[in-house]
């Protein structure tokens, strides 16, 4: 018997081709918006997760201001570190694994006729470790050179493009701003970070080098820190904080530094993209709402025109709940239809999106099952006033019609 | 409602009307259809009920095949009381003692011969094979064999009748109401499709109850009554070989 009303359902669907059709292109969208959104949801989640993750979670930032500063915020008026300071922090605290004093600007870098504006940074080899760059050729800084400021440098993969091609780099000589640095090694490309900003546009230099030659100073802008794994990087991050107040003689919590642990970071961009995902499913959701609209629309119409059908069905002995039934179950296997081609067409339209977005793309099993159950559910729920009325009728006025 | 044959039961006839009355509209607007119909019908009868339009035949034909409620009254079927019973009840009692045949055919479209003859078996729950072996059959009865695969559309006037009537019986109905069966009808047709009537009636023990304003079509049953202004006028057997 359930398996005729479905079949009588799909024969009645079928005869109405075109209408049924559109009816469901509603819940087609809806379905497919749903899945679409949360699917390139996950897999955006899924890259800052690991890109986050490639900065490394045992990361701590410590750089001079406040961290959230408004508009004309403190920073400026904040002493910058010296080197005294990440060496300070490396003596005292415990339980860490690397720590790299970073200072950097923009310079222009020229090797023959090429030329390319990037940021040089200065560094030692623990910026390598802190932020877990591989060197695809050449060798990191010798301590001489370290020590010496000497002008040695290592390459971003884009910059290598730019000024060399195709070419090897390592050994020749080229200029950032009115210096000439030999080129000694050459870090592995690691591509766009999940901020859309290209991490290959950097030369690494000797941090001292960098002072005394670019600069002209002794700041450093900001040191990372890396915790040994196993360590607790909030207790690393108050030990930190409580050596550079004593430091720079900060009495009253009163700050001008800042420690960030990457880890928080981590789950603030998670949390939001998590956030936007479900906002972006739940408007697709709205539209499945619209669709199921359409959907009752149509089968009033259709319980309208047949009528007579109806009528005839009363009429041989159908009950109230045969007929409710076999429009109640037309209006769901029209809505699980919809549902079913939405789900492809979603899936289809995520694949393509994430190779666009050049995120991964993260099929999401539940979502999929979910928009199937709720497209059937919009069914019942909109089909059911149609089904009733079509179930009440009087059989003598249903046959008299027309 | 049991097929129970009580001797209390059998000594009651068919279908028992008492002082039915059905009134359409209200206050000022209200307009009796029937105003007192006292009627019995007993098993294997086969009448004929005419009267001008207007008269209420259909009326009564609606309330008789359980469509249609009356203002007031009593109808019992067997031992039933129909006026008692709830919606669902009348349409059961439609489902298992009632068959129907209208002067419209009330044939479903685009769908065909055989599957609208199937039509009561499915709310029987009866399974396809055997809904096909009884199918097969009623339409044999009414000598529809042959065109079990044609649409309404595809069947002249006369072919679509027969499938209704088909239709009507396939269930075995105790009665079968037909209104103004032939009334879309050209006479040779009509006869066709009285003998068929004739037919169930003495072959398989249907009682019959026909609307018809043709007084050749009458003289089929053994019985004919007439009505007038919502009132039985005359009741009378026909003597006929
Ligand atoms: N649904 C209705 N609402 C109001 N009045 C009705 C309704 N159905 C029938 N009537 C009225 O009841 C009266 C009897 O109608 P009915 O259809 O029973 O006549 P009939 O004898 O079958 O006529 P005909 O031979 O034309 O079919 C008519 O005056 C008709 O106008
Ligand atoms: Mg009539």
């Amino acid at each position: 018997m359930w398996w005729e009303t479905i079949l009588l359902a799909l024969r009645e669907i079928r005869r109405n081709l075109m209408r049924s059709s559109l009816t469901i292109l509603g819940i087609i969208i809806g379905v497919a918006a749903v899945i679409t959104m949360v699917t390139l949801g996950g897999g955006v989640t899924a890259k800052v997760t690991s890109d986050i993750a490639k900065l490394g979670t045992n990361l701590l930032l410590v750089r001079p201001g406040q961290g959230h500063h408004g508009p004309g915020g403190t920073r400026s008026t904040a002493d910058a570190f010296e080197v005294s300071d990440a060496e300070a922090i490396a003596l005292e605290i415990y339980g860490l694994a690397a720590v790299a004093p970073v200072a950097s600007q923009v310079v222009q870098g020229i090797y023959g006729n090429e030329n390319w504006s990037t940021t040089v940074m200065g560094s030692t080899n623990a910026y390598l470790t802190v932020r877990d760059w591989l060197l695809e050729k050449g060798r990191t800084f010798t301590d001489s050179e370290n020590r010496g400021g000497k002008a040695a440098c290592i390459l971003g993969a884009t910059v290598r493009k730019e000024l060399f091609g195709g070419q090897d780099p390592i050994g020749a000589v080229i200029r950032l701003g009115k210096l000439s640095f030999q080129v000694v090694g050459l870090f592995a490309a690691k591509g766009q970070s999940s901020f859309g900003t290209d991490q290959d546009d950097f030369v690494l230099i000797p941090l001292r080098t960098f002072q005394r030659r670019i600069a002209g100073n002794t700041d450093v802008d900001r040191i990372y820190v890396s915790a040994r794994d196993g360590m607790s990087t909030k207790k690393v991050q108050r030990d930190i904080e409580a050596l550079m107040r004593e430091r720079r003689h900060i009495v009253h919590g009163d700050d001008d530094f800042h420690v960030r642990d990457m880890q928080e970071l981590l789950s603030t961009m998670t949390g939001t993209t998590r956030v936007l995902t479900g906002l972006l499913g739940a408007v697709a959701a709205v539209s499945l709402l619209v669709g199921g609209i359409g959907i009752m629309n149509i089968m009033l119409v259709s319980v309208t025109e047949r009528t007579r059908e109806i009528g005839i069905r009363l009429a041989v002995g159908a009950l109230e709940r045969d007929v409710l039934m076999q429009f109640l179950v037309e209006a769901v296997v029209l809505s699980s239809c919809g549902g079913l081609i939405g789900i492809v067409v979603g899936i289809i339209a995520a694949i393509v999106g994430a190779h666009f977005l050049s995120v991964p793309f993260v099929f999401n099993p539940g979502i999929v099952l979910i928009s199937f159950v709720f497209s059937g559910a919009v069914g019942v729920v909109f089909g059911y006033f149609p089904a009733r009325q079509a179930g009440q009728m009087d059989p003598i006025e249903a046959l008299r019609h027309e | 409602m049991n097929k129970g044959t009580s001797p209390q039961t059998r000594s009651r006839p068919l279908i028992t009307l008492h002082g039915i009355t059905k009134v359409y509209g209200s206050g000022l607007a209200a307009m009796a259809a029937l105003k007192g119909i006292d009627l019995i019908i007993e098993r294997g009868e086969f009448v004929a009920v005419m009267g001008p339009s207007g008269s209420g035949k259909s009326t009564c034909m609606n309330i008789l095949g359980c469509l249609d409620t009356p203002t007031a009254g009593a109808y019992v079927f067997e031992n039933v009381n129909v006026e008692k019973l709830t919606r669902k009840q009348r349409a059961l009692l439609r489902r298992h003692y009632l068959g129907f045949v209208f002067q419209g055919f009330n044939l479903l479209n685009r769908t065909s011969a055989l599957e609208n003859v199937e039509l009561p078996l499915i709310y029987r729950g009866i399974p396809v094979a055997e809904r096909r072996i009884y199918s097969l059959r009623a339409l044999e009865t009414v000598g529809l064999k042959g065109w079990e695969k044609h649409t309404p559309s595809e069947l002249s006037g006369g072919q679509q009748q027969r499938v209704a009537i088909a239709r009507a019986i396939v269930a075995n109905p105790k009665v079968l109401l037909a209104d103004e069966p032939t009334g879309n009808l050209d006479s040779v047709c009509s006869r066709e499709i009285m003998e068929v009537l004739v037919g169930l009636n003495r072959d398989m023990g249907i009682t019959l109850c026909m609307v018809t304003h043709d007084a050749h079509m009458a003289i089929f049953a053994k019985r004919t009554i007439h009505f007038l202004d919502g009132l039985i006028d005359a009741d009378e057997q026909n003597h006929r070989v």
